[in-house]
This record gives structure tokens, sequence and C-alpha cells, in this order.
């Protein structure tokens, strides 16, 4: 049996979960298998939503410590559900809490797992081929997966949320985990929210990005303007970050901010591989770059060859004169 | 406060990753190798957590012979010791890994864990398994906390703080603890030239280390570098006379304007 764990938000699965469920469908499908899920703590889960992801099962785990997120007490709640169903695989998702959860379960199981999957295969012996990212996706692994038990996360956003071909009305089994104090050793004391000013990098629609090329600090102020005048919002290469001239926040690549928008507009940045796994989900890229055989003017749509302390102002004057 | 970095020596890579021809490493003639980007921030953390409580600085590693190069960037930071657990080079999985480092850890204090805090990178810039951390915990019957990005410690109980979507987690960790972190916790200092000369020269402590998997395996059978969109981008232009061209696009095709 499969079983995955669906992270969700009022009862409904997350973005990372119902990619992941496209994953763990088509797993249990090679294995002739029942999809099953495991939902810990909060609301209870739409099953509609989740049998419409083709889950024959839901288990909900409940356990009154578990009002706040507990990582020690969700990997061992997650070992409990796999030795109870007698799971031969346990999918999650792509998220950082995901492979926390995974890890401990793992740990409890004594089972191997495989991060960032992108490809999985089950061979007739019931071990998989698989092809999972390293790099942030830079490079891919193939690997052999073999265990009485098996782990594996689904890459984010390499699989598409499908609903399945025909819909599951699966049922809902409460269980309580059996934990004890040691699993609450560690546990979320208070959520502290954001300020929340400006769009956030992983949702705006327009970045531009500055690298070392941009020379300082003070020189973002035309990337600021840019950045307002397209209704977008900055962000930078890490070589801008470790010169000190952003924070951390404002990075882009495998160890910062992933980006989606319609357009990037990278400025400055070479492109390296870290960088750029951070913005391969950019829909077009346009560079701005002094050095035509820069790695990025190869990886972009389009370029413009020249010094962006020249061309950056320019654009943007032009841009106001048509406001 | 005793306080230990666990690091992980990985190649340096650039603007793109070429293979060694039996498809089993990266081709790292050409690049050099550094530590990953999380775990320079945890030795960076160790460093500050003793300048500020007292204490002694640990980094340790397991790798190839070669990976001293790594402890001794940590050193010359001015961590005060380094241990190698020497491998043959070739990749131990985390469970093995995670198994050797826990071994190396009560080797440090005869046999019991010497350390307050256990600073690991969240995940390896290579291979991202996401599970060293987790497991040495386990083995030690330590609490673990992931996904730290800002650490401050009060009286034997660690507060960290961990990014969510819309805000922060804070949680309160009695110590000793392992602790994961990630980029952006603090800014690792660059090391001054008298500081590196120095670290040349300090003894690194070298263990063979021993590590066991446990049942079920993962292995790696060959890598592969993804075909990539090589076709090159429209120049639209030179300087700022592209400007007219830019705005073209914009409007056209992205339609920002």
């Amino acid at each position: 049996m499969t079983l995955a764990l669906v992270e969700h938000e009022n009862g409904f699965p997350d973005e990372l979960s119902l990619e992941m469920l496209t994953m763990a469908r088509d797993l249990a499908a090679q294995e002739g298998e029942d999809l099953e899920a495991v939902v810990i703590a909060g609301e209870e889960p739409v099953t509609e939503e989740l049998g419409a992801h083709g889950v024959e099962t839901i288990h909900r785990v409940t356990h009154e410590r578990l009002d706040a997120y507990a990582p020690e007490a969700w990997g061992e709640s997650l070992a409990q559900v796999a030795r109870e169903t007698n799971a031969g695989t346990i999918v999650g998702p792509g998220s950082d809490r995901s492979h926390e959860v995974l890890a401990h379960a793992g740990a409890v199981l004594d089972a191997p797992m495989a991060t960032n999957c992108v490809d999985l295969e089950v061979d007739p012996g019931g071990s998989y081929e698989l092809t999972r990212q390293r790099w942030g996706g830079s490079l891919l692994e193939h690997a052999h997966l073999e265990g009485d038990v098996k782990l594996v996360t689904a890459a984010e956003h390499e699989y598409s949320i499908e609903a399945a071909a025909e819909p599951a009305d699966p049922t809902t089994e409460t269980m309580t985990p059996s934990l004890e104090d040691a699993h609450f050793r560690v546990q979320v004391d208070r959520v502290e929210t954001g300020t929340g000013e400006g769009i956030p990098l992983g949702e705006a629609r327009v970045v531009v990005g500055g690298g070392r090329g941009v020379g300082g600090p003070e020189n973002f102020d035309q990337l600021e303007e840019l950045a307002d005048l397209l209704g977008g919002t900055v962000g930078s290469s890490r070589a801008a970050v470790n010169e000190g001239w952003r924070p951390h926040d404002d990075q882009i690549g495998q160890t910062g901010a992933k980006i989606s928008p319609d357009i990037y507009v990278a400025c400055g940045i070479s492109g390296a591989v870290q960088h750029m796994v951070g913005c391969k989900g950019s829909e077009r890229t346009l560079a701005i770059n002094t050095d035509p055989e820069a790695a990025i003017i190869q990886k972009a749509d389009w370029a413009v060859v020249g010094d962006l302390h020249e061309v950056v102002p320019a654009l943007n004057e032009a841009i106001r004169e048509r406001q | 406060m005793h306080v230990l970095a666990c690091i992980k020596r990985v190649p340096n890579t650039g603007a793109s990753i070429v293979l060694t021809d039996d498809e089993q490493h990266i081709d790292a003639s050409n690049l050099g190798f550094t530590m990953s980007p999380h775990e320079e921030c945890a030795v960076e953390e160790a460093i500050q957590l003793t300048e500020d409580h007292g204490g002694s600085s640990h980094v340790l590693t397991l790798g190839p012979s070669e990976a001293d190069e790594q402890l001794r960037t940590g050193l010359a930071m001015q961590a005060d010791e380094a241990t190698l657990l020497e491998t043959d080079g070739e990749e131990w999985g985390p469970r093995a890994t995670a198994a050797a480092i826990a071994r190396g850890i009560e080797h440090q204090g005869d046999g019991e864990n010497p350390f307050d805090v256990l600073l690991f990178g969240n995940e390896s810039a290579d291979t991202a398994n996401y599970q060293v951390g987790v497991h040495v915990a386990k083995r030690l019957g330590l609490p673990c906390v992931t996904g730290i990005k800002s650490l401050e410690i009060e009286d034997g109980t660690a507060i960290a703080g961990r990014e969510v979507s819309g805000g922060e987690e804070i949680y309160r960790v009695d110590l000793p603890a392992v602790i994961t972190v990630k980029e952006g916790i603090n800014e690792p200092r660059y090391a001054s030239m008298r500081a590196k000369m120095r670290a040349r020269n300090q003894e690194i402590p070298t263990l063979e280390p021993a590590g066991e998997s446990g049942p079920g395996t993962l292995e790696k059978i060959r890598l592969e570098a993804p075909q990539t969109d090589d076709s090159e981008a429209e120049i639209l232009g030179e300087g700022p006379e592209a400007v007219p061209d830019v705005i073209e696009v914009l409007e056209s095709e992205v339609e920002v304007l």
C-alpha cells in the first residue's frame, strides 16, 4: 500500500501535496495497490478533494497535544500509521516540513529515503528505479531504491496537479497515535507573522534581479524603480547578498527564493547554476549584461548586451514617458 | 558552551556542471571545492555562539582526506578545533553518515555527546537528503529542530525561528539539541590571511568512520546533466539603443506594459 502524507490548510491539500498526489497515484497504480493518505492534526480533511485525486482511504491523525506543529511527534505518528497499515511506501510533498517529517519517520522505521524525485518506475521485484534532483535540479541522479519500507518525496513543481481519471470515494479512519513527552521536546511555541511589505518574490509576476554587475547597494535604486514601473519586485543573486548589498531575503537561487514570474529581468547576473535553479520557473527571461558570453545570455529569451547602469535608467525613462 | 558544526565538502559549481566520464561524479578539476552554503552559516553560528557565551567551537566532516581544506576554512574563520572522519572518497548515504557522525561525536566526549549545540546545514547543496541532522539527533537521543534562520540561547534553552509562509515559527528547545540552519541566519565572516596561514598548520585529528545504514538501500546508478534549452537569447541590441525593442517585447510579448 502506498501512503501519502498530505499537508493541508482548512481541510484542503496544499499545492505541493496536490503535485505529490499525482506522483503517488501513479506509483500506487504501478504497484497495483490502493493510494491512502495521512492527514495529521488540523481541520477535518475534505474527502471529495482527496477522492478526486485518487485517495481511497484517509487516515486522520488526531491527538490532544498535536494542536501546534511538533516534528518528532508528526514523524512518529506517520511511522505508526505506516506500521498499522503495513505501508510499503511513504510519499511526501517537496516541502521543508514534509522532508522533516519523513526524515523523522525514516529514522523511526530505519528505512531508506529518496528526496526530490522526478520519476519513479517500479521493478518487478518491488524496488524502484528512480530519478531525483541534485543541486536543486541542475543535476539528476538515477538511483535504485529498495527496502521493505521506502520513503520518497516529490520534487517541487515537477509534477502537475491532475485529478484522477476516476475519482474515489474515500473513507476516513481516525487514529490517535501513542505519543510520549519526548516526542514534544520540539513544538512550535508561537508563530510571528511577517511585516508583509511588498510583493513576496515567490509570488511576483515581474522580478527584476541584480547581481555583482550592479556594483553597489545604491545602484539597486534603478532596479527598484524598474520593478515599481512594471508592478514587480526586486531580487538578487547570492553574489550581491554576499557583498552585503541586499538582505538574504532578496536572494534568488538554490539557497534562497524560487521565483516563477511572467518575466525575469536579470541585470548584471552571470547565471551560475545555483542561481538558475531559483529562476527556472520564470516564463520569460530578459538578460542585461555587458558580457555577451555570460551563461545567462544562453539561458535567457532576450538579451541586451550593455551596461545596466546605462540601459536600466534609459528603460525607466522610456516607460515613464509612456505613462 | 560547546558547539559543533558539521559540514560537507562539495564542488564549487559555477556556470555549468560537467560530469566525469563514468558519470559518477561532478568533474571538479576546474572548479575546486567549498562547503555547502547552509553549513558555512552553521560554522559562523558556532563561532558566534562561543564568542557570546564562552566555550569552544568544533567543526567536523565526513569525507576524503582532501576535506581537511573545508575544515581549515572553518578553523580560519576562528573555530577552535576540527575533526575529519576520513573516507576513501566514495559517497556515503545519509544513514551511514549519521551513524558515523554520531559515533564521532561520542568519541569526542569519551562515549557521551559533549556538545550543547550541534549545528548542521538544513540540507546539503549537492544531494539534499534532509536526513543527517535528524538521524544524528535520533541516535544521540537529542531533540532536533530544522530549517532555522534565527537563534538565541537563554539559560540553556534555544529560541529558534523558522521561516514559514507569512511569518516565522518560534521553537523553544532545551539544550543539548541538534539545530539545522539555513543560509541567512548570519553573514559568514571572511577569514583573514593570517588566520588562514595559522589554520594551515593546525593539527586536525582523523578518525576512521564506522557507519551502517540499516535495512534497505538507496544506491546511485549514475548522474545526468539535464538537457537545457541552449537556444541563445534573441539579442535585442547593444546598450540604451536597445530600449525601444525592450519596450516592444514587454508590451506585446510579455504584456506587462
